[in-house]
């Protein structure tokens, strides 16, 4: 491939994930609104279009039309600086997350990924953590004590997990073998899911994944009934959009990165024995992985829906004396099994 | 010092969590497929019972007269003053009828004070709760509004006759 045809496919398909990663956040939105109704026995938003399809659109033209208040205590600069970092972390993350297997376009191999990188779990790692500097900045740039607790406690809750989180990943990729996360999907054809192989990776991963998108048992950095909103109490307008389209879309992330490390990616197991054309291989490849991901993001708001919030000592009890040797534990179990099953 | 045992502790199966969130969890997603409470309004209305106090009316006999003998007493007990009665003469049994009967609905607090003391069982409330109106004028309901037939009032006289 020269150049140029690398930089056409590149940018159709930033273009493909950008507005599906776009209409997902919206529509995660509203499921949130719909399925928060159903568990309390309400209906939820339905009126605007067929059973509230439209929902999400009325809410952004609502949240366009609004006044953008920057209080007068604020560091101006940095106060519109971290709803762009918040957003920018939320959707470059996504870049390296297959969604499917190699397809041929016109006579290319193009791989599924906009980004085929060799460490790509690092830069996710990386820029995961950058997100606490859009939090941090939001903060303390308000000029709000509210937000300030608020930007503290998410900086100390997303330094705590993030090693739980990153000795849960080594477990993976002991037995990937690499941090490419194509070769991470690739090791997990057929049944051999690092969910089933390493149980205890995988909860202490999905419990950090929650910790880190602020996701409700451990949503303290905007615990309403201390912090008003938290860091975004003094957001309005477009720059609340955009913490909290940045919230829906870290947890698009979290789901993907969860599907790609623990539950397979986008194989369905034994797909290949079946025998079918590539085109259909393809197609319910990308479909797995969706459904995949459909599913961890429900299961996302179920949660949400049914635990109360933890206290601070208790998350950061959780976070160091619970979930971080957990994860060393994991990392032994799965040396272990590579000496003795050579897997 | 040696900790007392709480009554709280908590056994080592609820100290690891995972049962216990499958089990909110699971209580959460019984509840998802369970009929709803909400009622869609518009389309589908909210039925009151007779002891509802809605919208306060005058009760129109079937032959087209009201009952009321424009006493006043509905406009002298009424604590928020929305109740305005001018009497007249007619030539019927009744000799005395309201030539004017005006109440405010902006002022109306429904307590049903004009109810309990009608001595002619004439005004009571209806199960009426949809009042809207686009100007103050619109708000103060004339005869016209406030006359409906007896059929129609026949659950809360009956409650009244009941329960007064």
């Amino acid at each position: 491939m020269t150049i140029w045809e690398i930089l056409i496919f590149s940018i159709v398909k930033i273009l493909i994930v950008v507005t599906v990663m776009l209409l997902t956040v919206s529509y995660l939105v509203y499921f949130e609104r719909r399925i928060s109704a159903w568990a309390q026995n309400r209906l939820g938003p339905n009126r605007v279009g067929w059973e509230g399809v439209l929902q999400p659109f009325a809410d952004v033209l609502k949240l366009l039309l609004k006044e953008d208040i920057v209080p007068e205590q604020s560091n101006k600069a940095i106060h519109s600086l971290a709803p762009i970092i918040a957003l920018f972390v939320a959707f470059t993350t996504y870049a390296v997350i297959p969604f499917g297997p190699d397809v041929m376009i016109f006579g290319f191999r193009v791989p599924l990924v906009v980004a085929d990188i060799n460490m790509g779990i690092l830069y996710v790692l990386a820029l995961t953590s950058l997100g606490v500097y859009a939090i941090t900045f939001a903060g303390w740039s308000s000029g709000s004590k509210y937000s300030l607790l608020g930007g503290i406690r998410s900086s100390a809750q997303m330094i705590s997990y993030e090693i739980s989180m990153g000795f849960s990943v080594a477990g993976v990729l002991l037995v990937a073998e690499s941090l490419r996360p194509e070769a991470i999907v690739q090791s997990q054809a057929g049944w051999m899911w690092n969910a089933i192989i390493q149980p205890v990776g995988f909860i202490t991963f999905v419990v950090s994944a929650f910790a880190e998108t602020n996701r409700l048992p451990f949503d303290l950095p905007e615990a309403e009934p201390e912090l008003v909103g938290g860091y975004h109490t003094e957001y309005s307008s477009m720059k609340f959009a955009g913490f909290f389209l940045a919230e829906y879309a870290n947890m698009i992330i979290a789901s993907a990165m969860i599907v790609t490390l623990y539950l397979g990616g986008w194989h369905f197991p034994y797909l290949e024995s079946f025998g079918l054309s590539p085109t259909l291989y393809v197609i319910i490849s990308v479909l797995t992985f969706m459904a995949k991901v459909a599913a961890l993001l429900f299961f996302f708001i179920w949660v949400r829906w049914s635990l109360p919030r933890f206290r601070y000592d208790q998350l950061m009890n959780l976070g160091w004396k619970v979930m971080f040797p957990l994860s060393l534990l994991n990392l032994v179990w799965v040396a272990a099994l590579i000496m003795i099953f050579k897997l | 010092m040696a900790v007392k045992k709480r009554y709280k502790d908590l056994t080592l199966l609820q100290r690891i969590y995972i049962p216990e969130i499958v089990k909110g969890l699971s209580l959460t997603m019984k509840n998802m497929f369970k009929p709803k409470f909400t009622m869609r309004y518009p389309e589908e209305k909210f039925i009151p019972p007779a002891s509802y106090r809605g919208r306060p009316v005058l009760v129109q006999e079937t032959n087209g007269e009201e009952r009321c003998v424009a006493c006043g007493l509905c406009a002298r007990v009424c604590p928020a003053l929305a109740i305005e009665v001018q009497a007249g003469e007619t030539e019927r049994e009744k000799e005395r009828y309201p030539e004017k009967f005006e109440i405010n609905m902006l002022r109306c607090i429904f307590c049903g004070l004009c109810e309990e003391v009608c001595p002619e069982e004439a005004i009571v409330m209806s199960k009426d709760y949809e009042l809207a109106f686009s100007s103050r004028g619109d708000a103060i309901y004339g005869k016209d509004k406030l006359l409906t037939p007896v059929i129609q009032l026949q659950d809360r006289i009956e409650f009244l006759r009941s329960y007064k």
